[in-house]
């Protein structure tokens, strides 16, 4: 295996990787805010695609647009999906959140079906970024590049929002002790809205990245979903620095891991998952409290 | 009158005259479905764990017998014991990583490990048939009786599911399901009395695992097939929604809400709105989660008290 080939491959698990961080992201500010874990966030990353598809077929949106645009309205669904149905659970146990998502993940996905039909359909990548770029070691796909670094920033930008900005620190601060946060006169209901709102978008853009990359279908959410589960339990229930680190890292893995193995390919997270939670119960970055 | 054992009897009687009722082969798959939902109300219902994987029991020891049978020549009685032991040691094995967890973070776990055996028995194509599954060529016999009669096999199942569902109330009635029922309630506290919570978890989650195992083989054999969706975590998925809509921690619903959910799941796709079948299931679901978490069962029981406890 020259040097050369493994670089590239590297990039390849880390644009595999960029969906993960992403989707594991969004689990986390979402988990962060409500406590309860997010079952129907592959049906988000599903609805961000067809957002894109149909935004494209219809209205001839570009993808730079929908980028932008589809992540906005499936984020606003996500605020509408809290106000009306998930803020009935609040004071119940964080696992009927889990089973409520559960079912409108059912709800959604049949939603989808009916009108798109099982099949998948395809997508172009953008004229802008469908050449290939020379990085020095190897000749790689722009698109993917682009996935990589855009991923990247969200990332970044999401980390430096929720650790170091105001509203982020109000975030956390509500997450410790909403009680006392309410005293201190910040409406922390809302402050659920925009997170859950905020974590769906975050699902909505992996779906518009991976748009281009996948045939859009209604089932594109099934697998990678239980993917992000094991991802999110890696990197450490919660924390936002850990479901990047392991979105990325795993990425790499399973991509390193498929070359070397092939069949390991569609298990070699879930076995990771296995044996970090053998040696280190809350995850990587996880905070061990929040376990019991 | 005392509610529970009129119900008990109304439902027996039902589950016989259901063969007469409904497609033969429709009747078995209620049965094994409301052993597995029962199973996994042992976890849910009385120990609060929520496995978001039971069909890798259910699907395991399906597949298991069915290997067995096809590639090993074994006859049907054999096959399903294998099977239930493979569900055994694979539920001790899983239970071991697993157990020391609780809530949704449990719920992930076993969601994502049963993805491994999914995976597994897909890539082993050439083993386990792929996408198209094993095909039973006959279900064998047992005492002289063949196993092809569909009479035979469902009132063969309905002895063992009937014996399993009492040996399962008489264990969350034993003072083994007295500690459950504290470790339910307040896990520290049972700790502090000095019960090994840990060990008493494990061997729910080992029976459990051994009953989806058995309700699984049975399915394969009674639809002569061990196919991919017997893996997949939709079926899991199933389980859980089939013992909150009938009651969980009756044991008894469970099987009501596997019942409704298999005929439902059979008859709405034969009509105009059969497309809209998970759209309809998810509907019935939410509305459980949302107010009705006692499910059907739980509500009839309770319906005198409510008012005073909630």
């Amino acid at each position: 295996m020259s040097l050369d080939y493994l670089a590239a491959q590297i990039f390849n698990g880390l644009a595999s990787g960029a969906f993960y961080a992403l989707l594991a992201l969004g689990l986390s500010v979402i988990f962060g805010m409500l406590r309860i874990i997010n079952f129907a966030h592959g049906a988000m990353y599903m609805l961000g695609a067809f957002a894109t598809y149909w935004a494209a077929q219809s209205l001839h949106v570009p993808f730079f647009a929908a980028l932008v645009l589809a992540p906005i309205l499936v984020g606003l669904l996500g605020m509408a999906i809290e106000v009306l149905v998930l803020r009935r659970l609040t004071g119940s146990d964080p696992v009927y959140g889990l089973l409520l998502t559960f079912a409108l993940t059912l709800i959604i996905v049949n939603i989808v079906r009916d009108i798109a039909g099982p099949l998948g359909s395809p997508y172009a990548v953008p004229d802008a970024l469908s050449g290939a770029v020379n990085l020095g070691f190897t000749i790689y796909p722009a698109y993917k590049l682009f996935v990589i670094v855009i991923s990247l920033l969200i990332c970044a930008v999401v980390w430096w929002f929720v650790e170091r900005s105001m509203l982020g620190a109000r975030i956390r601060a509500a997450t410790e002790n909403p009680v006392l946060v309410r005293a201190l006169g910040v409406d922390t209901q809302r402050l659920v809205t925009v997170a859950f709102g905020a974590g769906i978008a975050l699902a909505a853009i992996a779906g518009v990245l991976a748009a281009p990359t996948t045939n859009v279908q209604p089932s594109m959410g099934d697998d990678i979903i239980i993917y992000t589960f094991a991802i999110v339990v890696i990197g450490g229930l919660g924390s936002i620095v850990g479901s990047i680190v392991a979105g990325f890292t795993l990425g790499v893995l399973q991509t390193i891991g498929a070359i070397s193995y092939p069949p390991i390919a569609t298990t070699l997270i879930f076995i990771v998952m296995v044996l970090v939670i053998a040696i280190r119960p809350a995850g990587l970055f996880g905070r061990p409290e929040l376990f019991r | 009158m005392r509610p529970l054992p009129s119900i008990v009897a109304l439902l027996a009687l039902l589950a016989l005259v259901l063969p007469k009722l409904v497609y033969p082969v429709l009747a078995i798959d209620v049965l094994c479905f409301a052993l597995f939902a029962m199973a996994f109300d042992l976890l849910f219902g009385f120990v609060g764990l929520l496995s978001f994987g039971q069909a890798m029991f259910w699907g395991g020891a399906g597949y298991v017998a069915a290997l067995l049978i096809v590639r090993a020549h074994a006859n049907a009685p054999e096959a399903v014991v294998a099977a239930v032991v493979y569900a055994a040691l694979l539920a001790l094995a899983v239970g071991a990583i697993c157990v020391r967890r609780s809530g949704i973070y449990f719920a992930m776990i076993t969601l994502a490990i049963a993805q491994i055996e999914y995976f597994a028995a897909v890539q082993l194509s050439g083993f386990t048939g792929g996408e198209n599954g094993l095909q039973l060529d006959s279900r064998g016999g047992l005492f002289g009786l063949s196993l092809e009669d569909n009479s035979v096999f469902y009132y063969g199942l309905f002895i063992i599911v009937a014996v399993c569902a009492f040996l399962a109330w008489r264990m969350v009635r034993s003072p083994f399901g007295v500690v459950l029922a504290a470790i339910a309630q307040n896990e520290q506290r049972a700790i502090a009395l000095g019960y090994r919570v840990y060990r008493y978890k494990l061997v729910v989650f080992v029976i459990a695992g051994a009953l989806s195992g058995l309700a699984g083989a049975a399915f394969a054999l009674g639809n002569h097939l061990a196919g991919l969706e017997m893996l997949d975590w939709h079926t899991s998925g199933s389980v859980v929604i089939m013992a909150i809509l009938g009651g969980a921690s009756t044991l008894i619903g469970p099987m009501i809400g596997a019942a409704l959910y298999e005929n439902l799941g059979y008859f709405v796709p034969q009509t105009a709105i059969g497309a809209q079948t998970d759209l309809i299931m998810g509907l019935i679901f939410a509305a459980c989660v949302l107010s009705f978490r006692r499910g059907i069962l739980g509500s009839l029981l309770t319906r005198g008290w409510r008012k005073t406890s909630t």
